[in-house]
């Protein structure tokens, strides 16, 4: 147990040492650098040997704390989720260190990197955590640290508003979950996971447990409908810490899911149901709403939404399937939710750090104002397109590999025969390809419109590649991706312990039998790259001592074309979207060209969230009507205050008298 | 023969003969509409003859230009290798393979895409951005159909959902495959670019959708997205052949069924091009609806009937 302990230590202080180092932010960034690769470099093997051998850890000290117990502990789960942690810290701190080179030192920087550690630090705490009490403590940590590490560029228009909901959200989340821990606390007479999960629950109980836990931390997972927040606070947060929201923190949700399914035990087959919808419904809206986007760190994070939904399909399909006795398509969904946990934050860590390199290059996160980058970027620009083809599944990168999983585990457990399981299964696998389709289409768009063609605005003309600071851990992050998707065989190890843990079998017995059909899917993987490049050299050999022309585009014959002549992001998705225009419901700014000579029509067209116009806004609305009511009371007359108190009294006295 | 050397021999046919495909669409078009028209074999002359060429570049556009079209037929071929033919077994079969087989076709797509949006011209990003759309409404029609038939026949390779139907099974599930083989015969029809999603013959930018995306390409990536484009029609093709395929027949009636089976799919392709119009762009996702809704029903049929 000590090493993940010793990250925490290093962890905490550097984060001190960070907060103290005032105006030489540069200190405090080395400071950080330093404490998360030590951090990593302590954790990480102990959490690789409990999840290779599957023998789980813990460690326990007094507190005097009531009802809390500082109890930490290793089990395969945890462990996978500590070196998820750890190990992506590293190159998102590293990123950050050249994304903020570019700014004067403040204090407000040192801080800043001081709480990017703390939020390592209670992500770590939140997934070792043996004890309700411990993890809502961390779990708080977390959103804390993050809240402010979002509002990190606070005097920019928008950031403070969006901080607030992503507040907002965070706490209603907890709040749900301090519910579920007290209901389940007052009946287990302790908080400690191992008293929790030795009490008998009958079905209300249950149920009520795990629809707190899905609230709960669903909400921070970004599962619709609770994801309102995540397109918003993502965005605006500086890209490094986006990177960590998107690809780590929002796992936390996923985290919790599990670990709370672990607890209860005695599964019920309508939660496998209940998560499949939210997975896919999460995983469709997310790639829709991606569609209509023009802000390309938003689009970045409706597809978090999508891809959060994609892997709680696969949580979903493994309860169902272990309801159901089907074992090992109970397995397969677990391990490829799980390594889609991991695969999402390689390649959506990748994104958001070559998108975020891209728009401060570039002065705009708007697509229609960019284009032509990946020839002034060409580090950034393969690196984002590298992480698209892996978050659309493409093989041989990691994405494949992860899907491949939980579509077998839909399949087998779909192929079992005709029972209502087995339906809901095999009909769930369209779901998963029409979002996979729509999410290709969403990547060739945002690649195609922000790194492709011509520069459509001056400062996109004029953007530069981004540091070495920034430009290696990308790289580094897109050989992740690449090297998972060809070596996906060697990942089974990783996974199959946490995952058997899940689905109820040895791990030695399904495992083998992944890592076979994986085998065939990295060598596939492998002939295509030899076929491209027995190609690539054909076409080299071809055109040897041939002439190769240059010339512009063609432009059927119209002979002064434009930059802004370029199909942009709002035109890219039309052929999707135009059908879709009355469930959607975009909105639309017209301003048509008129007269014989027309000049400066307009056309520009915006997509709100569904869930916030028809959801959270009622609900907001109403919340702050209703506090406008009882605004009376509170007049800020001291006259009427002392006459609150003495009723307050008198009520008592007669409260007293009475009883 | 080597068993190893037989594996590598089912993706050959598809090599060879796929451009033939495209020939004999030509000649069936040609005889329906009174023409002349081009002689079967004028693919192969049209590969031939920009194989001979050099190219022209265009000034905006990246290396990814050039790799796209590559990676597009890389991965197409590599699609054949999961595939039977007639008698040959699959070169690589595992569980599963059918996700590999839909994603080899998803990155050859992406790989088109890339390469249109390159060159910058508001055409082919407009042949892109229908593409995309495209294809993506086509991918649960696909899935359904495909897993369905892996239902019927119990398997999750394409070995064994292709080739794993005896004569009795085929008889007793012919209503689902039939409609299995409808949706697919009209994916066909859109992943290919056919009328009456997408005209291979038409001359106004502004109308086509696959043809515009390749407008900057010429010499011998050309030939390679013209290749790529024969040996898509043919994996196409074949997915809809082999279902009907019993397993246990002798290998030379299997190899004909095989070749009777790829001819036939090839006249009606020809026939549907001559005999209907194209659809309205707004309707193509109403034909693509179709396609899922008639894999659905042959779902529904199958999960109805049960596995004997």
């Amino acid at each position: 147990m000590s090493g993940p302990l010793i990250s925490l230590g290093i962890l905490v202080v550097g984060a001190i040492l960070s907060a103290l180092c005032g105006r030489r932010s540069l200190a405090a960034a080395r400071v950080a650098l330093l404490s998360v690769s030590l951090a990593a470099a302590a954790g990480t093997p102990t959490a690789l040997r409990v999840l290779v051998t599957g023998r789980g850890v813990s460690w326990r000290a007094p507190w005097s704390l009531p009802w809390g117990s500082l109890s930490v502990a290793l089990d395969p789960l945890s462990a996978f989720f500590i070196a998820f942690i750890l190990l992506l810290a590293v190159p998102f701190a590293f990123y950050g260190r050249g994304y903020l080179a570019r700014h004067r030192g403040s204090s407000w920087h040192s801080l800043s990197w001081s709480l990017f550690q703390i939020l390592v630090a209670s992500m770590v705490l939140v997934v070792s955590a043996a004890d309700g009490l411990l993890l809502l403590m961390a779990w708080e940590a977390m959103s804390v640290a993050s809240l402010f590490l979002v509002i990190h560029d606070h005097e920019e228009e928008g950031v403070l508003k969006d901080g607030l909901v992503y507040a907002v959200a965070a706490h209603l989340g907890v709040a749900a979950l301090l519910g579920l821990f007290a209901l389940w606390g007052s009946w287990a007479g302790s908080l400690r996971f191992a008293d929790l999960s030795a009490v008998p629950l009958g079905r209300g109980a249950s149920w009520t447990l795990f629809l707190l836990a899905v609230a709960g931390f669903g909400s921070k997972a970004g599962l619709a409908p609770f994801h309102v927040w995540l397109p918003k606070a993502h965005p605006a947060a500086p890209s490094h810490v986006s990177a960590l929201m998107s690809g780590v923190m929002i796992k936390m949700g996923i985290y919790g899911i599990l670990r709370i399914l672990l607890l209860l035990g005695g599964w019920r087959p309508g939660w496998g149901y209940l998560l499949l919808a939210m997975g896919g419904s999460s995983a469709l809206m997310g790639v829709l709403y991606a569609l209509g986007q023009h802000d390309l760190k938003r689009l970045l994070a409706y597809h978090s939404v999508e891809n959060v939904g994609i892997i709680t399909i696969g949580i979903g399909a493994g309860v169902l399937a272990r309801t159901a006795g089907m074992e090992i398509a109970s397995l397969l969904a677990f391990m490829g939710a799980l390594l889609h946990v991991l695969n999402h934050g390689l390649f959506k860590g990748l994104l958001f750090c070559g998108g975020g390199a891209a728009a401060q290059a570039s002065g705009t996160r708007e697509m229609d104002a960019l284009g032509g980058l990946l020839k002034r970027m060409p580090w950034t620009g393969t690196g984002f397109l590298i992480g698209s083809m892996a978050i659309c599944a493409l093989p041989p990168l990691n994405g494949f590999a992860s899907e491949f999983l939980i579509y077998s585990g839909l399949l087998s457990g779909a192929l079992s025969g005709r029972a209502a399981p087995s339906l809901v299964l095999f009909f769930s696998v369209p779901v998963l390809a029409l979002a996979g389709g729509l999410a290709l289409a969403c990547f060739a768009k945002a690649f195609g419109v922000a790194f492709l063609g011509e520069p459509r605005s001056a400062p996109a003309r004029d953007a530069r590649e981004a540091n070495p600071w920034m430009i290696a851990p990308m790289m580094a992050l897109a050989l992740a991706c690449i090297a998972i998707g060809l070596l996906a065989p060697l990942m089974v190890s990783l996974i199959a312990e946490p995952a058997s843990a899940l689905a109820g079998v040895a791990a030695a017995a399904g495992g083998g039998g992944a890592a076979a059909v994986l085998t065939k899917v990295a060598l596939a993987g492998w002939a295509l790259l030899l076929l491209a490049a027995i190609l690539s050299a054909l076409r080299w050999l071809l055109l040897r001592g041939r002439t190769i022309s240059k010339a512009p585009t063609w432009g059927c014959g119209f002979s002064a074309p434009t930059a802004r002549m370029q199909y942009t992001a709002s035109s890219f998705a039309e052929p999707l979207l135009g059908p879709l225009r009355g469930v959607l419901r975009p909105r639309v700014h017209l301003v048509e060209p008129r007269g014989l000579f027309p000049e400066g029509g307009s056309f520009s067209s915006h997509l709100e969230d569904w869930a916030d116009k028809i959801l959270y806004e009622p609900l907001f609305g109403g919340a702050a009507n209703l506090a406008g009511r009882v605004r009376p009371l509170q007049q800020g007359r001291l006259q009427l205050y002392l006459l609150y108190t003495l009723l307050a009294l008198i009520a008592l006295l007669l409260w007293q008298v009475l009883a | 023969m080597n068993p190893v050397v037989v594996r590598l021999l089912a993706p050959l046919p598809a090599l060879v003969l796929a451009p033939l495909l495209l020939g004999l669409i030509g000649r069936v078009k040609a005889i329906m509409g009174a023409r002349r028209g081009a002689p079967l074999l004028q693919p192969y002359r049209d590969l031939a003859r920009l194989l001979g060429k050099g190219e022209l570049l265009s000034t905006t556009a990246t290396p990814l230009f050039r790799l796209g079209p590559v990676a597009a037929l890389a991965s197409t071929a590599a699609a054949l290798l999961l595939l039977p033919a007639g008698p040959l077994p699959p070169a690589l079969s595992f569980p599963g393979d059918l996700l590999l087989l839909a994603y080899l076709l998803a990155l050859g797509r992406f790989g088109t895409l890339v390469a249109a949006m390159d060159t910058g011209s508001a055409f082919e990003g407009m042949g892109a951005s229908r593409e995309a759309a495209f294809s993506a409404l086509s991918e649960p029609a696909l899935f359904l159909a495909l897993g369905g038939l892996a239902w019927a026949r119990h398997g999750l390779s394409l070995g064994a959902l292709l080739g794993g139907g005896t004569a009795a099974g085929l008889a007793r599930q012919a209503p689902a495959l039939g409609l299995f083989t409808a949706a697919l015969f009209l994916l066909l029809l859109a992943e290919n670019s056919r009328i009456p999603v997408d005209d291979p013959a038409t001359h106004l930018e502004l109308t086509m959708i696959h043809e515009v995306m390749v407008l900057d390409h010429s010499g011998p990536t050309f030939a390679a997205i013209l290749y790529g484009a024969s040996l898509k029609l043919w994996i196409f093709a074949s997915l809809l052949v082999s279902v009907w395929i019993p397993a246990g027949l002798p290998a030379w009636a299997s190899a004909g069924l095989y070749a009777a089976g790829m001819a036939l799919v090839t006249v009606s392709v020809g026939l549907v091009e001559s005999l209907t119009a194209r659809l309205k762009l707004a309707k193509v996702p109403r034909f693509l609806a179709l396609a899922g809704v008639l894999a659905s029903l042959g779902c529904l049929v199958l999960f109805a009937g049960g596995r004997p």
